[in-house]
Order: structure tokens, then C-alpha cells, then sequence
């Protein structure tokens, strides 16, 4: 549908500070044609400061965005002809649903039967042929974003922005629309930058991620890379990581590394070339296992058992009180002490960060 | 509200008669809108009523309707209905259209907001007849206005800006300029700003962004302040009085009702010249909010 592919969006060293802090620090991305990038950290990352600056609502301090070969972060953002999709919607209340849609389109001055046309194809792509003639105000949340989708995809505009655009839905609406965006990504082949705090929508959506903190880019790659191999122990602890022990490295040769502490004692995969000092080991709580007795386990005391069906999700404590998480089909209750081991290759141990990490948002936590 | 119902009887009959009336609104805690109820009988209703009935007993006579027939027969008295309007109507209108653009400019956060706010809003607390004192001083024939405009001989005799329409004008804009911008401000900044944002990624200019997005959403409140700024205009008493021309040009309204009331003794004049002032504002207020009623009038997103 779109008539405005581009070969690429190119982002070089671009920043913005409110005066001394600075909000996003030498982003630096090249995005393909049609391809759906998601911005992931949590909030006061960097995120939506750069989504900002990408639709030029934010002029950038430092750096240069290039559209192919245009050069286009001097325009302002009615001249550059993107589309962006807000968290609380943004509709224009005093317009009807089909007016909301057709507003970009008459900012363009498309000739009436052009607009009408491509007004019915919106509609039509979001299924709200229904209430095209209501006022955003008698919708519901789930249709005011279809609405809001449908305004910004209207233009045909060579990039969609999209400012966590599911997070003021409820749980399920939010997994109907997430299909939705995806099945729209796939039909329209619209090139997409989608800015979230919640690392499955993240996931499950994009082409790459990119996740940030503070500013900074973590780590950029595709879904299954930064998934199972996150660049270090921030990004590990958005991706479902929960346990991040904190411990020394004692020895390092080409098995893995050997990392200690008071309480435990184990063998992982080196992610930052560790000689030694102080280290942080990554594991899931889906890797551990219960009844283990291999050399990579440890003793811990069940504090809380939570049922989640098919399995219990377990916060033990080692003998030094060091909270363990893991996850078990076995049915352990308080105070149970029990033997878990881990794959020597499922302990990601990096160098510890110079700052502490902080804790992952757990209610999005990939499981 | 459900007080009521939580604390009935047990019996069934009275706890559902309290129960239905509870879904309706009416329990215990309507008592409260009883003092201001009584407060509004005692200061507003009864004498509005009390004026009616004295405007309809003529002091000399002549049937319940003579006070009407002499003011709309009278061309010097009903001539000023048309003296106060055309007073009134311009002061608000320029009250509130100088209001959008500053209101507008200042609808975002910055430093020193708060200080223009103030300063801008002075001349409320001034009051008219403070404000009508400065103007006497600074605009009168030899106020420092003229004295300034006389030495650099841009004009040779004193500008005539006090004692007349001028003054009056100029003392209803002062006063009730700061009263309309404080309204719109309010208003501008309920309106949702990603609202323009949003506009501006559709393509949407300034202009556009402001005609067909925020404006719409402001035309209500802006109607509204307009009715306010009209009706503190209409009522103008101290400012023709001091700074204008009460025998002449600005003998409003509320001046022949006072003068009526208070200088003739005839009381009944005096409050038929005060429910005609009553009908013209009705009028007035009555067309701008069927013009009103034109617009969208729900909400406008944001947190106002």
C-alpha cells in the first residue's frame, strides 16, 4: 500500500539533553525499509525522547538524521510527512472518527475523492466501518487506538511512530491489538519504530530491538539474539534474567568461568572476557532445576511458592538470604529445602556493572 | 450517598422508600445545598421579585405598565440601552479576542509564567475606581500622556482620552482584560497539548494547527468568557461615572437607575431601569449561547 518506501533511515550520533541532563546521548541506528524496530527500556530510558526527535517534535542537540539521502532533522514535523501513533491516542475530540482519519490527508489537500477513498481503506484496515460517523469520545479505549492507527497510516507515511501505544489497555485488549499492529506491520509493510517498556510486546513484535538506558543504547539486534544473548547484565535483566547474583570470579579457562560467593558456587559461560574481580551471573528462573545434584547447584530454602499452573514460580533464599527465583513442575511449599542446578552454558556471567543493576520490570518479565 | 441506605431501619417498606430515593440523589447530605439556598432566596431572589413588582407600581400612577411605556417612549431614555451596548459589546469583544493570541503564547510551562500571570492580573485587584483615578491623572489634558505627546509636538492641543467614550472604554478594557485572559488561559491549558503535536505529524502548519484544533476546542470556553467580560462591561457604574461623560455620551444604564432611584426618589423607576438592564443582558446572553451551542462542547482531553 505504502508508495513511499525508503532504502534507509539513518540515525548518526543523535542526542538531546534538557539543559544539563542528558535525555538521549549518541544514538546512532540505521533502519531498513519496512522494517519494524522497537525502542525498549523502561521509562526515563531514552525512548520516547528519541521517538520524539525522529518525528521532529524534539529538535535534536547533536547528531543528523538522514532519510536515504535527504538529510531531514532540520524539518519540522509537519513537513516530514510521518506518522505517530500517542499513548493516551490524541484524537481530536471535536472530529468524527472519519474526520480524525481524514485530517492528515486534508492537511495535504488530497483532492476530495482521493481523500474519501483512502479514508474507506483506513477504516476498512482497522474494522471500524461501524462507527466511522462517532465522536472519539463514545469509543472505547481498544477502538480509539484502532482510530488513532488508522489517522496516522492514512498518509501512507513512509515511517509510523508508535509512543507505547498499547500501555493504557487492559491485559487482553492489549494482546488482541499487539496481533493487530503485527498483522498491519505485515499487510502494509509500513516501516515502524515502536517505543514500549514491556519486553514481550517488544518481542513479539519487532524486526530488531534496541534496547536503552539512560539514554544509551544497550544493545541492538534481532529478537532471538538479544533474547538469548544480551550484551551485558542490564539488558540480561530485561530479558527475563531475573537472577543477578552478585559474586567473584575465581578462575577462567575455555570451559567457562568459576564464580563464588559465600552461599554458592558456579560455572558459566565468560560474556565479557573475565579474568577475574567482581562479576554478575545471569540465569533465568526457567533454568534452574530442582533435585539437581550436579556440580553447578546449590542449597536454597523456599520462601514463597506461587501456582502457576503447570508450574510453581519459587523466590527461595540461599544460606547467606540471597533471593533465588526459579520456576518448577515439582510442588514445593515454604520452608521445603531443596537442591537447585543449572546448564553451565545458562549462567551468563559479566563484569559487573560500575553501577548497580536495576531491578528488571517484573510485570513483563518473558517467562 | 449510600449513607442512607447503609444506616436504615431494617424494616423492608422504609428501607426501600430510602433506598429508591438514595439512587435518586436525595438523602442526608442533601441538607447541605439548604444554606446556600436560602442564602440565594434571601439575597438574590426576593429582591429580583421585590424590583419586579415595585417596577410594575408607578409612583404617579398611570396602570402597571406607565414606567415601561415613558422609558421606551422617551428617546433619551430608551437611547440608552443603545449607550451602554455600544459600550459593553466592543469592551468584551476586545477583551477576549486580545486574550486568545497572549493566552495562547503562554499556553506551554516557562520561566517566569507566573510573574506575567501576576502582573497581568493587577488590575483586578486595582479596582475600578483606582483604575478610573490613574486614568484621570495619566490621560487627562495635562496628565503626563499629553504632556509627552504635546512636546514632541505630535499634537497641539490635549488628545480628549477622559470625560467621555474614550475613557470609559479605555478603563473597561484595563479592568476586565485581565479577567478574560486568566479565563482563557484557564481554558487553553485544559486543552490535551499532544492534541497539536499529533496535528503537527499530520502535516498540520501553525495556523492549521491553532484554526482547526485548538480554536474549536477553545470556542466554548471562549463564549463563555465572553458572556462573563459582557455582562462586568454592561454593569459599568464607577468608570462612566469618573471617567466619563454621565450627563452625555456614557449616561449608561445603571446611572438612570441610580440617579432614578436615589436622586429622584422614584423607586419604582429606578428598578424598571434595572430589569430592562436585566432583559437586555438576557437577550445578549441568550443569542451568544444559541450561536454556542453550534460547537463541540464535550471534553477537550487534557487536565483542566
Amino acid at each position: 500500500m505504502s508508495d513511499q518506501h525508503f532504502a534507509e533511515l539513518r540515525l548518526d550520533r543523535v542526542g538531546h539533553s534538557y539543559g544539563k541532563h542528558q535525555a538521549l546521548a549518541d544514538l546512532s541506528l540505521t533502519i531498513r525499509g519496512t522494517e519494524f524496530i522497537a525502542l525498549l527500556g523502561p521509562s526515563g530510558c531514552g525512548k520516547s525522547t528519541a521517538l520524539n526527535c525522529l518525528a521532529g517534535l524534539l529538535p535534536l542537540t547533536s547528531g543528523t538524521i538522514h532519510l536515504d539521502d535527504r538529510r531531514i532533522d532540520t524539518l519540522q514535523p509537519e513537513e516530514r510527512g510521518f506518522g505517530m501513533v500517542f499513548q493516551n491516542y490524541a484524537l481530536f475530540p471535536h472530529l468524527t472518527v472519519r474526520k480524525n482519519i481524514g485530517f492528515g490527508l486534508k492537511m495535504r489537500k488530497v483532492p476530495r475523492t482521493e481523500l474519501e477513498k483512502r479514508v474507506d481503506e483506513a477504516i476498512a484496515t482497522v474494522q471500524l466501518a461501524e462507527h466511522q460517523h462517532k465522536m472519539p469520545g463514545q469509543l472505547s479505549g481498544g477502538q480509539q487506538q484502532r482510530v488513532a492507527i488508522a489517522r496516522a497510516i492514512a498518509l501512507q507515511p513512509p515511517l509510523v511512530l508508535m509512543d507505547e501505544p498499547l500501555s493504557n489497555l487492559d491485559a487482553k485488549l492489549r494482546l488482541e491489538m499487539r496481533t493487530e499492529i503485527r498483522r498491519l506491520h505485515q499487510d502494509l509493510g509500513l516501516t515502524t519504530v515502536y517505543v514500549t517498556h514491556d519486553q514481550e510486546e517488544a518481542l513479539s513484535l519487532a524486526d530488531r530491538l534496541v534496547v536503552m538506558r539512560d539514554g544509551v543504547m544497550q544493545q541492538c539486534g534481532t529478537p532471538p539474539a538479544v533474547y538469548e544473548s544480551p550484551a551485558n547484565a542490564y539488558v540480561a535483566g530485561f530479558m527475563g534474567y531475573r537472577n543477578l547474583l552478585e559474586l567473584a570470579a575465581v578462575s577462567a579457562d575455555a570451559d567457562g568461568v568459576r564464580v563464588d560467593g559465600p552461599d554458592l558456587s558456579l560455572t558459566g559461560a565468560n560474556r565479557d572476557g573475565i579474568k577475574g574481580g567482581s562479576v554478575v551471573a545471569a540465569i533465568r528462573p526457567e533454568d534452574f532445576r530442582v533435585g539437581d545434584d550436579g556440580d553447578n547447584a546449590f542449597d536454597v530454602t523456599v520462601e514463597v511458592a506461587e501456582y502457576h499452573g503447570r508450574e510453581l514460580a519459587v523466590e527461595g533464599a540461599t544460606s547467606t538470604g540471597r533471593k533465588i527465583y526459579f520456576r518448577t513442575p515439582e510442588r514445593v511449599g515454604p520452608g521445603d529445602k531443596v537442591r537447585i542446578g543449572v546448564r553451565k552454558d545458562r549462567v551468563l556471567v559479566f563484569a559487573a556493572a560500575t553501577e548497580p543493576v536495576p531491578a528488571p520490570d517484573l510485570d513483563g518479565v518473558v517467562v | 450517598m449510600s449513607a442512607a441506605a447503609a444506616t436504615a431501619a431494617p424494616t423492608v417498606p422504609g428501607r426501600s422508600l430510602r433506598h429508591r430515593l438514595a439512587e435518586r440523589g436525595i438523602d442526608r447530605t442533601l441538607w447541605l445545598v439548604v444554606p446556600a439556598t436560602l442564602f440565594i432566596l434571601a439575597l438574590f431572589v426576593y429582591p429580583f421579585l421585590y424590583g419586579l413588582q415595585l417596577s410594575f407600581t408607578p409612583q404617579e400612577g398611570g396602570g402597571a405598565l406607565a414606567n415601561y411605556r415613558e422609558f421606551f417612549t422617551d428617546p433619551y431614555l430608551r437611547g440608552m440601552i443603545w449607550k451602554t451596548l455600544r459600550l459593553g459589546l466592543p469592551a468584551a469583544v476586545l477583551n477576549v479576542v486580545v486574550s486568545v493570541p497572549i493566552a495562547y503564547a503562554m499556553r506551554g510551562r516557562f520561566r517566569g509564567k507566573r510573574t506575567i500571570t501576576t502582573l497581568l492580573v493587577v488590575p483586578i485587584a486595582l479596582g475600578t475606581v483606582l483604575t478610573a483615578q490613574g486614568l484621570l491623572m495619566y490621560a487627562g489634558p495635562t496628565g503626563w500622556l499629553n504632556q509627552v505627546l504635546m512636546n514632541l509636538h505630535l499634537v497641539d492641543e490635549p488628545v480628549a482620552l477622559i470625560h467621555n467614550y474614550v475613557g470609559v472604554f479605555l478603563s473597561l478594557v484595563i479592568t476586565g482584560f485581565p479577567f478574560a485572559f486568566l479565563l482563557t488561559l484557564s481554558y487553553i491549558s485544559g486543552i490535551d497539548p499532544s492534541l497539536e503535536r499529533a496535528a503537527a505529524t499530520l502535516g498540520a502548519g501553525a495556523w492549521q494547527r491553532f484554526s482547526k484544533v485548538t480554536l474549536p476546542l477553545l470556542m466554548p470556553g471562549l463564549t463563555m468568557t465572553f458572556i462573563l467580560s459582557f455582562v462586568l462591561a454592561f454593569s459599568v457604574f464607577p468608570s462612566a461615572q469618573l471617567v466619563g461623560d454621565p450627563t452625555g455620551s456614557t449616561r449608561v444604564i445603571s446611572i438612570a437607575a441610580y440617579e432614578a432611584a436615589f436622586q429622584q426618589f422614584d423607586y419604582s423607576m429606578g428598578s424598571t431601569i434595572a430589569m430592562i438592564m436585566a432583559a437586555v443582558m438576557l437577550v445578549v446572553i441568550g443569542l451568544v449561547l444559541a450561536w454556542r451551542s453550534m460547537f463541540y462542547r464535550g471534553a477537550t482531553g487534557g487536565k483542566g
